[in-house]
């Protein structure tokens, strides 16, 4: 199976990139976006049996850090 | 005193940490590689600056996982000295033996400059040689920097007394102006509830030869050495 990890920040941290992406936004001439947060998406192959536990182990302990990131995952 | 300056591919900041190192006198610094298991009979153990495995998924984040960072652990587990500069610090942040994280700087751009620091606590290994305050002008050079953790875990290290370096301006005084990545509470260093755990953005050991300008790198590596001197055997 396929499994897509989505990571971004917490909206507690401060996100720079996000931040000047909404700037650009509105230098398109786009008005209303509000914030803007920019992560990764990881896909990942995985044999049809890894349990949820595996996942959820790679999202936490690798993929993401749980101080500044969280994640989320969608399997395909 | 012996110091282990680890290897990872990609770093890129160890040969001045050894030269650095082996300019003092009584000490002696030497290179270990990153797939080692054992430190060796060493005193002290440098985790030095660079870009670990390209800096790919997070800075420090698959330098975690090195077979040495394990023997690092323990030895920081049974009260070694561990200093952590730079992408060292950051690596110390992912591995968990320092609270917190470094995150894109403020301004998104990568920041190489001199950089004042204030001394904020001699109340450790890493900074005993210094004075309360003293101010330190020491090469910063990263694109990640900007320390982050949340409120309880800043105000654990300040009521701990373990924020050891603030950005600073000249004259000591901290400033959003001064501080050159956003860094929450303007921190530059912090050490571990232990104390025996040290990162910190800044280079100390590009800041150890006159040739290079101004010297006061030198008062974190006369600090660890003088500690293990006095330290009972």
């Amino acid at each position: 199976m396929k499994v897509l990890v989505t990571v971004l920040p917490k909206p507690s941290v401060l996100d720079p990139q996000g931040a000047a992406a909404a700037e650009a936004i509105r230098h398109l001439g786009i008005i209303g976006v509000g914030r803007v947060r920019i992560g990764k998406m990881i896909e990942l192959e995985l044999p049809d049996s890894t349990p949820d536990e595996d996942i959820h182990r790679i999202s936490r302990d690798l993929l993401s850090n749980p101080v500044i990131e969280d994640y989320s995952i969608s399997k395909q | 005193m012996k110091f282990a300056v680890i290897r990872f591919p990609g770093s890129n900041c160890d040969q001045d940490c050894v030269l650095a190192i082996n300019a003092l006198p009584g000490a002696s610094a030497d290179y270990v590689w990153h797939k080692d298991t054992s430190l060796g009979d060493v005193d002290a153990v440098v985790v030095p600056g660079g870009f670990s495995y390209g800096d790919y998924l997070r800075c420090g984040a698959i330098a975690r996982f090195s077979p040495i960072m394990k023997a690092v652990q323990e030895f920081a587990s049974a009260g070694g000295t561990v200093i952590g500069i730079c992408n060292g610090f950051q690596i110390l942040c992912e591995t968990g033996l320092l609270p917190g994280a470094l995150v894109r700087n403020k301004g998104l751009h990568f920041v190489c400059k001199h950089q004042y620091l204030r001394v904020e606590s001699t109340d450790s290994r890493f900074t005993s040689g210094a004075t309360k305050g003293q101010v330190l002008n020491i090469p910063i050079a990263h694109g990640e920097g900007c320390y982050f953790a949340d409120d309880a875990t800043l105000e654990e290290l300040r009521a701990q007394d373990r924020v050891l370096l603030r950005y600073c301006d000249a004259n000591g005084n901290t400033s959003d102006a001064a501080n050159p990545n956003g860094s929450c509470d303007h921190i530059a260093g912090i050490c571990n509830e232990g104390r025996n755990v040290f990162g910190l953005m800044p280079h100390p050991e590009r800041a150890c030869d006159p040739l290079l300008g101004p010297t006061d790198g030198l008062v974190i590596f006369q600090s660890i050495l003088n500690a293990q001197v006095l330290q009972p055997a």
